[in-house]
C-alpha cells in the first residue's frame, strides 16, 4: 500500500472523524464501555489516551524503521511493539509524576490501564500497515488519540443523562451504551466523503 | 476454587460468555463481523491463543514472581499471536490481508488476559487449557451470530455462498460500522435478560 502522497493534515482530520478509532475502527472498546459512566472520568482517561498514543506512536516508528525493518526482525514486531508501549507508559507515568505532579494525580490512575487498550496497538499497527512517514504518523498519532477522546466524551455526556431514564430490563448499562455509540456512528458516517484515507 | 469439566464448559460458553456477559473482548468482534469467514477464522484463531496461553501460564504459574506476572502473561500471549499471525500470512494470505490490524490486536484482546489473571493463575493446567478454550468457543458463537445477521443482511451470502431463494436489496447499513454497535447491544441485551442472576436488581 502506496499512500506516501496523503497530506498529514488530511490524516490528521480524517483519524478524528471519518475513520475515528471507535466509532469506524472498534478499537480500545473495553476501556470505552466500561469507564464511560461519568464525563469527568472518561474525559481524563481520554487525555491520558492521546498523550500516550501520540509517543507511543513516535517511539514506534522510530523502532520500527531503525531496527525491525534494517534487521529483518518483522516477525517479532507485536513482540516489540507491545513492550514499547508497557515501557514508555511506565516512562511516561514516572516522568509525569516528577515534573507534572498536578497533572499526575488528574490523570495517573488511567495510565496503567493503557497498555492494554487496544486502540494503542492498534494505532501503531495501522502505521506500520499503511507505510506512514514521520510527520504523518505524527499527526496521525495525535489524530486518533484526539478522536479516541472525543468519542469517549461524548458517550460520557450522554449515559450520564441517560443514568436518570427508565429503561427496559436488562438494557441499562453496556446494552444501551452501544446501541448510542450505534447512533454516534452512523451521525459520523455523515463525515465520510470529506476526507478518505482508507 | 472446585470447578469440575462440566461446569468450566458451561460457564464460559453461556452463562459468563465472554463477549456478552462481561463485555472484554469487544474491538475485534465488532470489527471482523461482516464476513462470516472471517469471523471463523478470528474465533479459531483467538481459540488457539487463549487456550494455549491459558495453559502455558498455568504451567508457569508457580514459577512466575506475582509482582511481573502481566509482563510474563503478555509476553507468552504476544508468542502466540505471532504463531498465528505467520500461519494466516502462509496459508490464507486474502484473510490474512483482510483481518489486517486485528490479528496482531489479539494481544491486547482482553478475554485472553482476563482468563489469565482470574483463572489460569490459579488452576491446574489442563483445566486451564479447557476454560481457555471454551472462553473462546463462547467468543467464536457470539461472533458468528454477529456476522451472520451482517452479511446476510449485508450482502445477502454466507460464508461468501450467494443465497438464491431469497432475493431482496442488501442493506448496506449493515457492512458498516454502526450496525455492529446495534446488534451487539440488542444481544447484549436479550443475553443479560436471559442469564442474569435471579432476583438481583439492577440499580
Amino acid at each position: 500500500m502506496f499512500e506516501n502522497s496523503i497530506n498529514p493534515l488530511i490524516i490528521f482530520f480524517a483519524s478524528i472523524l471519518t475513520s475515528n478509532m471507535i466509532l469506524s475502527n472498534f478499537l480500545g472498546m473495553c476501556s470505552y464501555i466500561s469507564i464511560s459512566s461519568e464525563y469527568k472520568t472518561a474525559s481524563g482517561l481520554g487525555k491520558s489516551v492521546t498523550l500516550v498514543m501520540l509517543v507511543t506512536t513516535l517511539i514506534n516508528y522510530a523502532v520500527y524503521h531503525a531496527v525491525i525493518v534494517p534487521f529483518g526482525l518483522e516477525y517479532l514486531q507485536y513482540i516489540v511493539f507491545i513492550m514499547i508501549i508497557a515501557a514508555s507508559v511506565q516512562i511516561i507515568e514516572m516522568a509525569m509524576d516528577r515534573f507534572l505532579p498536578d497533572l499526575h494525580v488528574k490523570l495517573g490512575i488511567f495510565l496503567p490501564l493503557i497498555t492494554v487498550n487496544c486502540a494503542i496497538l492498534g494505532t501503531t499497527l495501522f502505521m506500520v500497515i499503511r507505510d506512514y512517514n514521520l510527520l504523518q504518523s505524527a499527526f496521525f498519532g495525535l489524530g486518533s488519540g484526539l478522536g479516541w477522546w472525543l468519542a469517549i466524551s461524548m458517550l460520557a455526556a450522554i449515559r450520564e443523562q441517560m443514568a436518570k431514564t427508565k429503561l427496559p430490563k436488562g438494557l441499562a448499562g453496556p446494552g444501551i451504551a452501544f446501541i448510542i455509540t450505534g447512533i454516534m456512528a452512523l451521525a459520523f458516517i455523515g463525515f465520510s466523503g470529506i476526507f478518505n484515507i482508507q | 476454587m472446585a470447578e469440575n469439566v462440566r461446569s468450566v464448559i458451561a460457564r464460559n460458553t453461556w452463562k459468563e460468555n465472554q463477549v456478552l456477559r462481561q463485555i472484554l473482548g469487544i474491538c475485534s468482534a465488532l470489527a471482523v463481523t461482516n464476513l462470516m469467514t472471517n469471523s471463523l477464522v478470528m474465533g479459531l484463531g483467538l481459540m488457539f491463543v487463549t487456550a494455549l496461553s491459558s495453559l502455558t501460564i498455568s504451567l508457569l504459574r508457580n514459577y512466575t514472581p506475582y509482582r511481573i506476572r502481566m509482563i510474563v502473561m503478555t509476553l507468552i500471549i504476544a508468542s502466540y499471536v505471532i504463531l498465528v499471525d505467520i500461519f494466516l500470512k502462509a496459508n490464507l494470505p486474502e484473510i490474512s490481508k483482510a483481518l489486517g490490524p486485528y490479528v496482531g490486536l489479539i494481544i491486547t484482546n482482553c478475554i485472553i488476559m482476563g482468563r489469565a489473571e482470574a483463572f489460569a493463575q490459579k488452576n491446574p493446567p489442563l483445566l486451564s487449557l479447557l476454560d481457555g478454550f471454551f472462553a473462546g468457543v463462547g467468543y467464536t458463537v457470539v461472533l458468528l451470530i454477529i456476522s451472520f445477521f451482517r452479511e446476510f443482511l449485508g450482502f445477502g451470502t454466507l460464508f461468501g455462498y450467494e443465497i438464491s431463494f431469497v432475493s431482496f436489496e442488501p442493506w448496506t447499513i449493515m457492512v458498516m460500522p454502526p450496525a455492529a454497535f446495534f446488534i451487539i447491544g440488542v444481544l447484549i441485551w436479550i443475553s443479560s435478560n436471559l442469564f442474569a442472576p435471579k432476583g438481583k436488581k439492577k440499580p
